[in-house]
């Protein structure tokens, strides 16, 4: 019998193994994974134990603090955000029993001082074992507080977001979401927000439609259709074209969008005027002209196909290319978008306004790509400050292509179909859409821009749900306002 | 040195280990707590001093290393739960008196020779379907979270069950072995006995939805059953009756299926139905909950833990984190405390435990002696498996007690039983002649 008690036993410490084994899997392999999981309220309430640094504005104002509460002899640092709803699409929220976002998650490492050099890393952990409070670094964020006002007002009662970049930096200057909610109200009054109506089927006020809704681009993707057909060589603004009025894919006709006060059928026209007016026949045989893949490598180039690199949780981001019921298609699955309707921004392309944004920024910038990003600069408890450095994420055309394609949406603003977009005395390029969404469907509109075209500071996108007019006339002056308060506060900082 | 001198310089040891245990708990948690609970150390060294000179007096030449492993275990369980909440950990120290009494009786009834067990295996069969029958019984029977385990009676509850198990084991044991040569041989009639009280005892297990020990026991069965009559086809047949039982039980009961459902996916992206709510939550935030939330902690501790009295499992309001954290889950708070470090060491104190249980099965001389010990260290092994196998998602989670460690008087009780017959046996084969 014993040879039968020697397998026993030996079965029996190979499940004892088998737990150390699994133990230190989960406590070694696995553990940093969990830490991260935005539900795990071990790891949040140790860091409400450290005094959270701040996030303040460009202009130094607080957009988070912390509130000290004492309780069972321990001290709790909590989060308040004195302006609400404000900013809460980049800030986010940090709370006991939610889980975190925005801005209060991604850069959380700095706030909780976790980033630091080995020394500081170090005295950290001194600290942790004396029972002494850690302290976070400040972080100042890019954020244009006006901007984020005048962009928060114009949105108004619609739903919709609007994001504005700097160019040549990639420094986001305003984020803006409506329907917003107020932070303050996610540890105790969430139902508050639930409660949320809005202009819009599902009102999904937690959602930051900046960065993660994704909407049909409609003709604001032909400056990514016009700048694939100049940088390839294969057209020039000159190039000529006879409009229909339609044009034949796959033996169907696709009609033009009727702007308001135009002409239907254009007849002979350069690409010029038709990207000067929006004309969607032309860029319709632009694109069977380019084929679907080397369009969409274009697109890709101006940071399509991957979420982007901006300093925001993963989680609260989208990336932008074409969709098949939900699932975003990779590059070798190109050819399931139709060229034709996706060089007039339909079809199964959908698009986040943070993208758009990027897309004018690169245009303004020359035709280079900056890393989007909001947090400017660590200020650190010591009064050492780290700032951020802007990174170039890669060219995506010819400067050429972007001098000519500025032109053309210079001409966009100043006689095409986005004139709503003027600024006295601004040169300002820009680019509408009206994206429909099916017959009888409200449509979604567009307007992406920078200014001034000569000298860019600003690049904005402007998106809007639920619409009955056009991109040139609900969202073009939304993006007007967005880059006077910026244009106008920068003047200022300048002089 | 004599075995027992050994035993005590070893738990002498054990007593210093607990001191510094409990010393730093107090030096943690010295705003919440009095530094008279230090005594817990002294009292409890005092306490298994008569333990040792208990078994100085009855069991002369058994193993010296199974005691102070127990009180090692114990003590590392009762300074958690100390940790954990103070006014458990009283109970829990009174529970540990009855052991040791429990122990003690066990060790002094039973020391001219225990092998008399053996005449009387149907009044162990019996007794262990009756106490695994007890709380389905109305009155004193009593459930906790959907398992009806407990047996209430006045102030005092515990779960029955666990002293089945010993008892179940015992009668496993003596039957085969009386009935070894002709099992062998495969006739079903022999078998009669065996099945009807063994599957009474299943059927009673799934009834309660007690499905930890319905595994237990049906390990326990098969590894007494392969050691008494050397057939693999025995075990063979058992698992594939224990396969086909589990998919016809997962196919009926909504219960089993959300837990391997809760052991294969606890993270969701989406919101999902929540059983027993009306909202969408993710089921991290709902089913899985209170797995997922002890792996955080288990995670937590990494590699050398925070530390005694340092860990996170109560919300700054005090709502607590991981529920039944001191019985069925004490493992994560352990892990979380102690880190890698401190839970490879447990283990490899439960790994001594079980080496030195199966030593004294090899060299006892008879084959009574050989099968109750062997059983009850593969059920003290297989039940420490289960329980932190579903844990660290070995294998879905089923609720049943960490040997010696997890607070609840019954196991306590059970396990030190468990001690006493497996000293028993060892000084039986130590003896000189």
């Amino acid at each position: 019998m014993n040879a039968r008690v020697r397998f026993l036993a030996l079965s029996s410490l190979v499940m004892l193994v088998a737990l150390i084994v699994a133990s230190t899997y989960w406590q070694a392999w696995a553990a940093p994974d969990l830490a991260n999981k935005n539900d795990n309220a071990i790891r949040q309430i140790s860091e409400f134990t450290i005094d959270r640094g701040r996030i303040l504005a460009a202009d130094g104002t607080v957009l988070a603090r912390n509130r000290v509460v004492h309780t069972n002899n321990r001290t709790y640092y909590y989060r308040r955000y004195p302006l609400g709803a404000l900013t809460a699409a980049a800030v986010g929220y940090a709370t006991q029993n939610r889980s975190r976002t925005g801005l209060e998650h991604s850069a959380s490492d700095y706030l909780t001082g976790a980033d630091q050099s080995l020394a500081g890393a170090l005295k950290q952990i001194g600290d942790r074992l004396l029972g002494s409070t850690i302290h976070g670094s400040d972080i100042r964020l890019s954020l244009n507080l006006a901007a984020q006002r005048v962009a928060m007002n114009a949105l108004g009662a619609n739903c919709g977001a609007a994001v504005a970049i700097e160019p040549s930096t990639g420094r986001v200057l305003e984020l803006a979401s409506k329907p917003s909610y107020n932070p303050n109200d996610v540890e105790s009054h969430y139902g508050r927000i639930s409660n949320i109506r809005a202009a819009c089927k599902s009102a999904s006020p937690l959602v930051d439609r900046a960065t993660q809704g994704l909407y049909p681009p409609g003709s604001s993707f032909k400056i990514v259709t016009a700048a694939a057909a100049l940088d390839s060589g294969k057209f020039t603004p000159e190039s000529i074209f006879h409009d229909p009025g339609y044009c034949t894919e796959y033996g169907q006709p696709v009609k033009n969008f009727a702007d308001l006060g135009r002409p239907e059928v254009f007849g002979t026209i350069t690409l010029f005027q038709a990207f000067e007016h929006s004309v969607n026949s032309v860029f319709c045989n632009v694109g069977k002209a380019l084929e679907i893949h080397p369009l969409m490598d274009y697109a890709r180039r101006f940071g399509f196909g991957v979420k982007p690199p901006i300093d925001l949780p993963s989680n609260s981001l989208q990336a932008s290319g074409l969709y098949l019921h939900g699932r975003l298609l990779g590059a070798n699955e190109d050819w399931r978008g139709d060229p034709g309707r996706v060089a007039f921004g339909q079809d199964k392309l959908l698009v986040t306004p943070l993208q758009m944004a990027m897309v004018a920024a690169t245009v303004a910038n020359g035709g280079v790509l900056m890393r989007p990003h909001l947090v400017d600069k660590v200020i650190r408890r010591d009064g050492t400050v780290d700032k951020i450095t802007p990174q170039e994420i890669g060219r995506a055309i010819k400067p050429e292509t972007a001098a000519e394609l500025t032109q053309m949406m210079e001409a966009v603003v100043s006689g095409g179909t986005g004139t709503a977009a003027q600024i006295a005395g601004v040169r300002v390029a820009g680019k509408t859409g009206t994206a429909e969404n099916g017959l009888g469907r409200p449509n979604t509109t567009w307007f992406v821009a920078f200014a001034p075209a000569d000298a860019p500071r600003v690049a904005v996108a402007v998106v809007l749900e639920n619409q009955s007019g056009t991109g040139g006339t609900t969202a073009a002056p939304i993006a007007r306002e967005i880059m006077q308060a910026i244009l106008a506060s920068t003047a200022n900082s300048n002089s | 040195m004599s075995a027992r001198t050994r035993e005590l310089l070893i738990l002498i040891l054990v007593g210093l280990i607990t001191a510094t245990g409990f010393a730093s708990v107090y030096i943690a948690r010295q705003n919440e707590i009095s530094p008279a609970s230090l005594s817990y150390a002294g009292f409890f060294f005092v306490l298994y001093l008569i333990a040792h000179v208990v078994a100085r007096f009855t069991v002369p030449d058994a193993d010296s290393y199974l005691l102070p492993m127990a009180a090692l275990l114990t003590a590392i369980g009762l300074t958690e739960i100390y940790r954990l909440g103070p006014n458990d950990a009283l109970r829990q120290g009174l529970w540990v008196v009855i052991g040791v009494a429990a122990f003690a009786g066990t060790l002094i009834a039973l020391r001219h020779d225990f092998r008399r067990l053996e005449s009387y295996k149907y009044l162990f069969g019996l007794s262990a379907l009756g106490l695994l029958f007890l709380p389905a019984l109305p009155k004193i029977g009593h459930s906790v979270n959907g398992a009806r385990l407990w047996v209430r009676i006045g102030s005092l509850q515990f779960q029955p069950g666990e002293l089945g198990k010993i008892a179940m084991i015992v009668f496993l044991a003596a039957y085969l072995h009386s009935k070894q040569e002709v099992l062998a041989q495969g006739r079903p009639k022999d078998f009669g006995p065996l099945l009807a009280i063994w599957g009474c005892a299943m059927l009673v297990l799934v009834a309660t939805h007690d499905l930890g020990s319905a595994l237990l026991f049906f390990g326990i069965f098969l590894a007494i059953l392969y050691l008494a009559t050397a057939r693999l086809l025995y075990v063979g047949v058992g698992l594939v009756l224990f396969l086909a039982g589990s998919a016809g039980v997962y196919e009926t009961t909504a219960h089993v299926r959300d837990r391997v459902t809760i052991w294969l996916h606890p993270w969701t992206t989406q919101a999902i139905p929540c059983p027993g709510h009306s909202i969408l939550m993710p089921r991290q935030e709902c089913a899985s909950y209170q797995l997922v939330k002890s792996l955080y902690s288990i995670a937590a501790g990494g590699f050398s833990g925070t530390g005694l009295g340092k860990g996170t499992f109560t919300l700054p309001g005090g709502g607590n984190l991981i529920p039944d954290l001191n019985t069925d889950f004490i493992f994560s708070a352990l892990a979380q405390e102690l880190g890698l470090v401190g839970i490879a060491a447990i283990l490899l104190v439960f790994m001594l435990f079980t080496v030195h249980g199966f030593r004294i099965a090899l060299v006892a001389g008879d084959g009574f002696s050989k099968l109750v010990c062997a059983g009850l260290t593969f059920g003290f092994a297989l039940q420490t498996f289960i329980i932190i196998g579903g844990i660290v998602r070995l294998i879905p989670l089923t609720g049943i007690t960490l040997p010696f460690i997890s607070y609840g008087g019954s196991s306590v009780v059970a396990n030190f039983i468990l001690l006493a017959v497996l000293m028993l046996v060892s000084q039986r084969a130590n003896e000189p002649a």
